[in-house]
């Protein structure tokens, strides 16, 4: 099975801004894979880059084994974009966008159109420069997920939905993975991407710093343990990837690094477990870890802390 | 709370974000007296000049409906006051409206308004805080004109006269602008609205000047004139401008009270649920698109050319000195078609601002960011731009066209001759090349530096000076050669030359592919 977007060592610079830096991506066909990373860390510049409307400086970038610089419009028929931030055209409805964008992209399926309109609780008949922010995205997304394409580029698509159209968007998402579509998804939103991505990548500073599942992923962090024992437990700092340790008596409470979990667990049931309560990494954790300074939790001297 | 609390905020907040542009402005429209008043100087070094100027000057239709009644050409003052006063008071009337209108539409189209509002601010705050920094500026500029012409060395009455024409005018297209900010929900429809009503004045005191004189006050373009600077001044006129627009503001007031914010008068509609089969082509997107600016601007060109074709009958005109009468003298035609040759190449002019805005709606669309959606489906680039383009292209003929139509229909009522329609028609479609050329201009930089949008305007006051000062002031004819529109025949008193329209399409088609090929090479940038 290829790969459905390839990026390899991409670089864009704006003036002296490196907004790629190279950037290394891959997703998979047939797979759903999220796009995370702080404001301004360049996952916009990269869907820009591969849909050919920025130029990249260097590197390579391929799209369902085309160039997109070259071959964009031959590729545009068998994808479909959500931008970030919808501008509609004032004075046009949001039905008549709908239709524009499909006839372009090269027509549009009629029952899926009007089956979204209807799940997204969507006016078609309002004027651009009345929609709201939430309705200008819904526009969009019934624009891109009404048309029978191989691969959805979508850029944040749910900043602005309310919570019950976020649950009819991840059905939306849901139902696209079981037709074979390729989804590359930009997100903020950390329970979307838990709930539909398969597999995730992290950018930072125009720069890919992790990419995998989220149990790989899961992997990198720590994981919180506290722990009563028979015997006092001892020789725990004399461990790798603790961090935190407090030791009362029998019980015990730190942070482990996930993977040396194993020898951790090891080491304590010599002094016989009674209790023992273990915190998986949220996913915020998860983020916060990777967007935040440290770049990897290993890399860290907090571990008196 | 009072419905103007925060006023202050918001002045000393205007009038600090936007002193660059203000400083331009006024800046610009001091420099326009200054320069006319040096160039005046340079090319009547005698009163002996003055004195023959004048005589040829006086009678003279075309030009006194371009820039107004000719009163005491005989002296520098009153050329002055004759060849930059009623473009200074256009410079001040379209201050007030560029910058009510980033004041008070264009605030709530983006939504600030909403979240200044949201805090302790009143409900008409950011209006008025608009109109005292609109109408402060438009005192410094009266000021500003006044102080200069006097430095420069000319009488202080006079020089005052002309400071009250521009700052008045000023004020009341700033009301104008106030109340077309309130009926509509659009910035575009808002400047639409006040800049008609800026060309209707234009055009009123233009018929009136050359015929008996009644429409010109009807114009708050032609009050200043009749105050007759450095010629025995009036001074009731001044009176009028804070009268009327004292009056037209309480009208704006009356209607924001009575509608919400970001909603117009003319509340918008509801729209078809499915888009026609022609609208779901990128030809018919950029019709729609661009179909109410084509309409808009034909209609005004019609009424204009309907204007200058009834006042044919009224030309009095004696050949003058200004550049374009001297070429007309050359060639030799009768009296009133030298006064059509003038009418049609200044509508051919005005025509091209239709031409070049109509080629930088693709900046507009990129820069709001609605054509990453378009151009990310199997639209390329090319069917894009080109659009535009053959919008740009085939209004642009119907703009002009209206106009030397007009001009005919109406000429023809008068003439009681009725090949004058063709004539004219025909006349004012040999000025399509050359404006087609300012198009072609206007995509080469959309192409190679869409952030310089503005230098396609400078090209379009460069050649609109270069026909219109150009001999006058002696800019050497190489430069004046530079100007598309001094290669067309003055039709209908030349004759008719098919050469330099070929040229000229073929420079307006090499500009337009320069303009695809660069944007074909370069970013789409929203910023
Ligand atoms: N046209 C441009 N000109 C100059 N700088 C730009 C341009 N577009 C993006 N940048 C810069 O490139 C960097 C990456 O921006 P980008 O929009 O790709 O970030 P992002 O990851 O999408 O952020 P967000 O989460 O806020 O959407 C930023 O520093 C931004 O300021
Ligand atoms: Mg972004």
């Amino acid at each position: 099975m290829s790969a459905a977007v390839e990026v390899k060592k991409l670089v864009k610079t704006f003036g002296s801004t490196r907004a790629l830096d190279d950037l290394d991506l891959k997703v998979e066909t047939g797979e759903v894979h999220g796009y995370l990373g702080p404001n301004g860390s360049g996952k916009s510049t990269t869907i820009r880059v591969l849909l050919g409307l920025l130029r990249a400086d260097s590197g390579e970038a391929k799209l369902l084994g085309q160039t997109p610089w070259k071959n964009a419009p031959e590729l545009h028929q068998r994808l479909a974009y959500v931008p970030g931030d919808v501008s509609l055209w004032p004075k046009l409805s949001g039905g008549e966008v709908i239709d524009i964008l499909g006839k372009l992209r090269g027509g549009l399926d009629e029952a899926r159109r009007a089956d979204l309109l209807d799940r997204f609780e969507l006016d078609p008949t309002k004027k651009g420069a009345t929609y709201s922010k939430g309705n200008r995205q819904k526009v969009a997304l019934v624009a891109a997920l009404s048309s029978d394409v191989e691969l959805l580029i979508l850029d944040e698509p749910t900043s602005g939905l309310d919570p019950l159209m976020e649950s009819v968007f991840q059905d939306c998402i849901r139902e696209e993975k079981d037709r074979g579509r390729t989804v590359l998804l930009s997100s903020h939103i950390l329970a979307e991407v838990e709930a539909l991505c398969d597999r995730v990548s992290i950018i930072r500073d125009g720069h890919n710093v992790e990419s995998g599942t989220l149990s790989e992923l899961r992997h990198l962090t720590r994981t919180a343990i506290t722990v009563e024992t028979a015997a006092p437990p001892s020789g725990i700092d004399g461990l790798e990837g603790i961090y935190g340790l407090k030791v009362e008596g029998n019980r015990a409470s730190f942070d482990v690094d996930t993977h040396r979990l194993d020898a951790a667990i090891r080491h304590l049931s010599g002094f016989g477990i009674e209790s023992l309560v273990s915190q998986p990494p949220t996913l915020e954790e998860l983020f916060l870890r990777q967007y935040g300074d440290e770049s990897k939790p290993e890399a860290t001297a907090d571990s008196a802390a | 709370m009072s419905d103007l609390t925060g006023t202050r905020t918001f002045v000393r907040f205007f009038a600090r974000r936007d002193l660059l542009s203000f400083f331009w402005w006024i800046a610009g429209g001091i420099a326009l007296y200054l320069l006319t008043a040096a160039g005046v100087d340079g090319v009547y070094p005698t009163q002996a000049d003055y004195n023959a100027a004048a005589k040829e000057l006086a009678g003279n239709s075309a030009l006194i409906a371009l820039a107004g009644p000719a009163n005491a050409l005989n002296t520098l003052g009153g050329q002055v006051a004759w060849q930059a006063g009623l473009f200074g008071e256009i410079i001040a009337a379209l201050m007030s409206m560029f910058m009510i209108g980033r004041h008070t539409r264009a605030e709530e189209e983006s939504g600030r308004d909403e979240l200044i509002r949201s805090g302790v601010v009143g409900r008409f705050a950011p209006q008025t805080a608009a109109v005292i920094v609109v109408t402060a500026a438009n005192l410094v500029l009266g000021t500003g004109i006044a102080v200069a012409l006097m430095a420069y060395g000319l009488a202080g009455a006079g020089s005052i006269a002309l400071g009250v024409g521009a700052a008045g005018a000023g004020l009341v297209f700033m009301a104008v602008a106030l109340i077309a900010a309130q009926v509509t929900d659009s910035t575009r429809t808002m400047y639409g609205i006040t800049g008609a009503a800026i060309g209707v004045a234009y055009l009123l005191r233009a018929i009136g000047d050359v015929g008996n004189g009644v429409l010109s006050w009807l114009s708050p373009l032609g009050w200043g004139q009749q105050m007759h600077a450095f010629d025995n001044e009036i001074w009731w006129p001044i009176l009028l401008f804070p009268a009327v627009a004292f009056i037209l503001a309480a009208v704006a007031l009356r209607v924001a009270n009575s509608r919400d914010i970001g909603a117009g008068i003319f509340a918008t509609r509801p729209g078809p649920p499915r888009a026609g089969s022609f609208l779901q082509g990128e030809k018919g997107l950029a019709w729609r698109l661009q179909r109410g600016m084509m309409i808009g601007w034909a209609a005004g060109l019609l009424i204009a050319g309907l204007g200058y074709g009834s006042a044919g009958g009224d030309v009095k005109a004696v050949i003058g000195d200004s550049g374009v009468s001297k070429a007309l003298a050359q060639g030799g035609g009768d009296l009133t078609d030298s006064f059509y040759a003038t009418a049609i190449l200044m509508m051919a002019l005005i025509g091209s601002a239709f031409t070049i805005s109509s080629v930088q709606r693709l900046r507009a669309e990129e820069n709001a960011g609605r054509v990453e959606n378009p151009l990310a489906t199997a639209l390329t680039r090319f069917r894009w731009v080109s659009s535009h383009g053959v919008v740009a292209a085939l209004g642009s003929a119907v703009v002009v066209g209206v106009a030397g139509l007009g001009t005919g229909i109406a000429y023809a009522f008068v003439s009681n001759d009725f090949s004058q329609v063709t004539r004219l028609l025909g006349a004012s479609l040999t000025y399509l090349p050359a404006v087609w050329v300012l198009g072609g201009l206007s995509l080469a930089i959309f192409g190679l530096a869409p952030r310089a949008a503005m230098a396609s305007w400078l090209a379009l006051v460069f050649c609109f000076v270069m026909m219109f000062f150009g001999p006058t002031f002696n800019f050497p004819s190489w430069l004046i050669d530079v100007s598309p529109f001094s290669h067309v025949p003055l039709a209908p008193v030349d004759s008719f030359d098919l050469a330099p329209m070929l040229v000229l399409t073929a420079i307006a088609g090499g500009l337009s592919t320069i303009g695809y090929l660069g944007f074909r090479r370069r970013d789409i940038d929203m910023t």
